[in-house]
């Protein structure tokens, strides 16, 4: 028997403002923090949370999970010091790149200014790692700390390795989530030179008019504790993590595998994970980047892993309003997630306005629809799950009650 | 060319490179410790680089490693530069 836990901490800075409340609440309500094709978090200002010298050595990407964490952990009370002992919190943070815009920066200085002039600082602000370890620095965090990439299901894998570090005995509690800033040169150009991006600039996912993904750029950051030591200290949780699954596609670069096979194992696994059926879903926070091959795989793999419940749920996509955060997608989503459970509203998938006769699930149009509580007197805890797919074929599904 | 090279004019730049890299600049003096200003390695392989575009002194890790305060780096570029 699996020890269960809970979420007592979330933090997000996103295109639609810095809070995990603004991000919740200004989806919700339909607003969308796209602007000229690009979800930037344009209100956030690192001086806010950082010291001129910590942000000198902070990428974009540290900035956000650094802003994030102090969201959490002071929702979770642990910003004047942790609960448990330093080496028994762990520290996993996703990301798909890192710090993309200083080693653009840097390759700058190289070419231009030689060798000599390229900065000590570039390792540190570039390397995959580096929001876990300077949440780990900042927060006094002695256990388990790492980064974990896995492109777009990085934030989704971070979570559900930190619950995993948990439920084996660890840890008593973990900071996990994600972060991303490739809002760059370079990655724009990239992802637009493969055909993955929005020529329109529009994220309208599951409709048939979408042409491609959104980029977006934030973090997202949440606390986890092991059920009956958050309880011991009096610990009040947002939402339970009730199960984790990953698969893996080992199919193409980019594609997802067209049936939605892998990806619906994943979903099906995450089920098993928490004991629980497709009929004790009442909410789909999808990947749903609005390009059109993954809208039509993951529609295909939701019909196969929830059967008849598939039609019954409804399912949105958070990308319809901040863009595709990648690497921090996963944990951004799933903080979305457990906000659309606590407030028993699943929010609109913005933009969906035209059915693809092949996408046939209900994508919650236009504005946020109240969740129906199935059974009982509406005092259980609301169950979703939150997908997340990366190029490469990683599948990662968190299942989250609130 | 590298500018010429002073007493006066290296504290400034060096001074100068020490805010830009994050030091409190009322804390910076020349009897300031690196450790008082909270200036690490990395710090000061940039403060090296600034001193390397402005005065064409070379400063290696092994130079510096000695070296606790403000002053005696001063010192060591006015010296290396003569």
């Amino acid at each position: 028997m699996r020890g269960r836990v809970v979420i007592t901490g979330m933090g997000a800075v996103t295109p639609l403002g810095v809070g995990a409340d603004a991000l919740i609440s200004r989806w919700s309500g339909g607003e969308c923090g796209i602007e000229d094709g690009a979800g930037r978090c344009d209100e956030f200002d690192p001086g806010d949370f950082l010291s001129r010298k910590e942000a000198r050595r902070a990428d974009r990407f540290t900035q956000f999970a650094v802003a994030a964490s102090d969201e959490a952990l002071g929702q979770a009370a642990w910003s004047d010091g942790l609960p448990y002992e330093q080496d028994r919190v762990g520290c996993v943070i996703g990301t798909g790149i890192g710090g993309l815009g200083s080693l653009e920066e840097q390759e700058n200085v190289l070419r231009e200014r030689g060798a000599k002039a390229v900065s000590p600082l570039s390792v540190p602000l570039m390397m995959g790692n580096a929001a876990a370890a300077a949440l780990a620095m900042r927060h006094g965090i002695h256990g388990q700390t790492y980064g974990v990439v896995s492109a777009c299901a990085a934030g989704a894998h971070a979570i559900g390795t930190a619950v995993r570090m948990i439920e084996a005995g660890d840890a008593d509690g973990a900071v996990a989530g994600g972060a991303e800033a490739a809002l760059t040169g370079l990655a724009v150009a990239a992802f637009a030179a493969m055909g993955a991006t929005s020529p329109s600039g529009i994220s309208r996912p599951f409709d048939r008019r979408r042409d491609g993904f959104v980029m977006g750029e934030g973090a997202g950051v949440l606390v986890l504790e092991d059920a009956e030591a958050a309880e011991r200290r009096g610990a009040e949780p947002l939402g339970e993590v009730l199960g984790y699954a990953a698969t893996s596609d080992a199919h193409h670069l980019t594609a997802p595998e067209p049936t939605g096979a892998d990806a619906a194992r994943a979903i099906e696994l995450a089920l098993d994970n928490a004991e629980l059926g497709p009929g004790d879903i009442d909410y789909v926070n999808a990947h749903g980047t609005s390009t059109p091959l993954n809208d039509r795989s993951e529609t295909e793999s939701l019909k196969m892993a929830l059967g008849e419940d598939a039609r019954r749920v409804p399912v949105s996509s958070t990308k319809s309003a901040i863009g595709h955060l990648l690497g921090a997608a996963g944990a951004v989503e799933a903080i979305a997630t457990v906000g659309a459970l606590r407030r028993g509203a699943a929010p609109p998938t913005l933009g969906w306005e035209e059915r693809d006769e092949e996408l046939d699930l209900d994508y919650v149009p236009e504005e946020s629809r109240p969740l129906a509580a199935k059974n009982g007197n509406g005092t259980r805890p609301l169950v979703g799950i939150s997908n997340s797919f990366g190029f490469g074929g990683h599948n990662a599904v968190l299942c989250l009650s609130a | 060319m590298p500018t010429e090279v002073t007493t006066d004019r290296v504290e400034q730049v060096i001074f100068d490179g020490l805010a830009e890299v994050g030091a409190e600049r009322e804390q910076i003096s020349r009897q300031a410790s690196f450790e008082d200003l909270d200036v690490d390695s990395l710090d000061l392989v940039e403060v090296s680089q600034i001193v390397e575009d402005e005065f064409g002194v070379e400063l290696e890790g092994d130079d510096l490693k000695d070296l606790n305060t403000v002053g005696e780096v001063v010192d060591l570029v006015v010296a290396r530069s003569s």
